[in-house]
């Protein structure tokens, strides 16, 4: 095949040296094999003129001192609206932030690097020592919960770049009916699951690669991913921030991690006068209603019912886990060795076929031992197979607790953020009158 | 005074939970840190291990990969006949052999001296296809070679090409050694 090629490259040209070329291929090409690496066919040529031979072409990375001005910079956008939400309480400001966001970290950093991704690369380096981790990974992991666990998730509010752009589009929010929400609310825990799963055994960063915005930020994806984002958006305009409710795993970790917050944003500064003004303001449906006095239920029924829960969560653990793990063969062939694994199997048993993808014949080129490739292949799928009972098992208690947690009663008397599902935007701060008398209190006191 | 005791009891557990939360992340922290300190990681192929399939080409995340053919001009032989440079004149892709030539006509020459043309490639018109790496391993001193050319690479936590990699050829590499160009073997 190689000598056809050269032929019919050859052919139109006639010169002598060519000629002599042609002659001295041909002459190397029979000594060597076919696909030998970097052998030495044709000398360096010695130029008769002062020519100098040019420098290989390859361009530098950026300086790594960059890294670490994100890192500052994420403090301090996180100090700065933490200050404006719990502080000063101002929304504008708020938006301001969100937008800078938005622009430094999307469109000039962008989109990468995310907390939302960083979860895969701390549960990586946990299970696979072999992983350097960059330590902005670890930085933009631990930063945020920190800040949640004291003030709530401000994060969310504005310094998130895929919440800053949803932000935007939340124009003409509709209020979801509660069980829609609880149900929608499960698909996070699950892409939670499975984005550990495959991040503990060191397989894919799934989070990434569905990542809906950062084709938006770059300028620069495939159709599919303009798709995602831009369907995310628009549905956006009337379910407020999809992606971040529905979807996103890191805020599944914030959620539970703000529910234990230090502090938090509160609707009124004061004393609540449950004047229904902020019932409507939240576009997220985080705002929880006074419970009224007639609710509050019979104590004996509820208690029987949470010994019922409490009973039933084990055995779910063990029925979810069950479940899940039934398909832990599914999930490894995202695996590449599985995968490849599984074709050579397929191949050997039905020999002679047309078309061998090229990944057979690369392994098959590479001369590694077959044993070993299979071997590999079962620790893997072992790996997976527990992996997928732990995931299972924790869905299922997550499910149990939930639960558990709806026969345990809390009394309101007055409008409360919800923690755990309030991303801090600070919308409802604007509706409160008590806000407005404690801005004129503080007016008063100043002309005074 | 039943409903203070209950407050409290909450506040207390909250706290607890709080602290347990606050530990573990200052665990995760700091143990990992401890593993990072040895440099960031970024992505490279081994064109040793690299069987030109053009997956580079077709499955990075950017429209145009971030793959590129690299000339390593210290091993070029400066030929007339370039197995990746397609003549300015040819008027028919007839003879199936053009096929195998820069589908871009990204590789671009100029004369030096009787017989010799120094060859070097526009990087903006380079797709990552490999087909002037595969003949110019095959016919030539394989000078020219694949590589994630890092200025571009936006360094995605999973390289979807090492995904799709069939030779496994992708890897992290240091920030020091960022590319893998290979030299003549030693025995030959």
């Amino acid at each position: 095949m190689g000598k056809e090629l050269q032929n019919t490259i050859f052919s139109t040209k006639r010169d002598f040296s060519t000629k002599v070329q042609i002659f001295i291929m041909v002459l190397v090409l029979s000594l060597f094999a076919y696909n030998s690496f970097a052998i030495q066919r044709f000398p360096k040529p010695e130029f008769e003129g002062n020519y100098k031979i040019p420098p290989t072409q390859v361009t530098k990375i950026q300086s790594p001192a960059l890294q670490y001005l994100d890192i500052a910079v994420l403090i301090g956008a996180m100090s700065l609206i933490t200050w404006m939400i719990l502080k000063k309480r101002f929304r504008r400001g708020v938006f301001w932030i969100s937008v800078f966001s938005l622009l430094y970290f999307g469109f000039y950093r962008k989109g990468c690097i995310c907390p939302v991704g960083s979860l895969q690369n701390v549960t990586m380096a946990i299970f696979n020592p072999d992983y350097k981790i960059p330590f902005t990974a670890i930085a933009f992991f631990t930063i945020p919960l920190g800040f949640t666990l004291f003030f709530g998730r401000t994060f969310c509010a504005g310094v998130c770049p895929l919440g800053a752009i949803q932000d935007l589009f939340a124009m003409r929010p509709i209020s979801l009916k509660p069980w829609i929400r609880y149900l929608l609310g499960l698909i996070p825990l699950i892409y939670l699951g499975l984005a550990l799963l495959y991040a503990a055994t060191g397989t894919d960063f799934i989070v990434c690669r569905y990542d809906p915005f950062v084709g938006l930020f770059r300028h620069n994806a495939t159709y599919l991913m303009f798709l995602i984002g831009g369907v995310l958006l628009l549905t956006g305009i009337f379910i407020a921030r999809p992606y971040c409710r529905f979807l996103c795993p890191y805020g599944v970790i914030l959620n539970l991690v703000s529910r234990f917050s230090r502090k938090h944003v509160s609707i009124a500064p004061g004393k609540c006068i449950n004047c229904k003004l902020c019932e409507h303001a939240c576009p997220y449906d985080a705002i929880d209603k006074p419970t009224g006095l007639g609710v509050k239920n019979d104590n004996r029924e509820l208690i029987k019912k949470l010994i019922i829960y409490c009973m039933i969560t084990p055995l779910l653990v063990v029925v979810c886990g069950w479940t899940v793990s039934r398909y832990h063969q599914d999930f490894a062939v995202v695996n590449f060795k599985v995968r490849l694994a599984k074709e050579l199997m397929a191949n050997e048993n039905k020999a002679g076929t047309a078309l061998i993808p090229t990944e057979i014949t690369t392994f098959k080129s590479s001369g590694k031992p077959l044993e070993n490739l299979y071997k590999e292949a079962n620790a893997i799928v072992h790996r997976f197979y527990v992996g997928s009972w732990i995931m299972g098992a924790l869905i299922g208690l997550v499910f149990g607790l939930v639960l558990a947690r709806l026969t345990i009663f809390k009394y309101r008397d007055e409008y409360l953020v919800n923690k755990g599902s309030c991303l801090s935007c600070a919308r409802c701060l604007e509706y409160c009158p008590v806000e407005d008398t404690r801005g004129q209190i503080l007016k008063e006191s100043l002309i005074e | 005074m039943d409903k203070d005791k209950k407050i409290k009891r909450r506040d207390f557990i909250n706290t607890g939970i709080r602290f347990g939360i606050g530990a573990g992340l200052g665990a995760i922290a700091v143990g990992l840190s401890v593993r990072s300190a040895s440099g960031e990681a970024l992505w490279q192929l081994d064109p040793s291990k690299c069987v030109q399939c053009d997956q580079c080409s077709k499955s990075c995340v950017l429209q145009t990969s971030a793959v590129k053919c690299i000339h390593v001009t210290d091993m070029c032989g400066y030929c007339d006949l370039c197995s990746g440079y397609l003549h300015a004149g040819t008027k028919e892709l007839d003879t199936a052999a053009e096929n195998r030539l820069c589908p871009t006509g990204a590789i671009q020459r100029k004369y030096i001296e009787e017989p010799y043309f120094e060859y070097h490639i526009v990087e903006e018109l380079c797709n990552g296809c490999g087909k002037c790496v595969k003949n110019c391993g095959a016919f030539g001193n394989g000078s020219l070679q694949l590589q994630v050319q890092q200025k571009l690479c936006v360094n995605c936590n999973q390289c979807s090409i090492a995904r799709a990699c069939p030779a496994e050829a992708f890897t992290r590499v240091d920030t020091k050694n960022t590319y893998l160009l290979k030299g003549f073997d030693k025995k030959s």
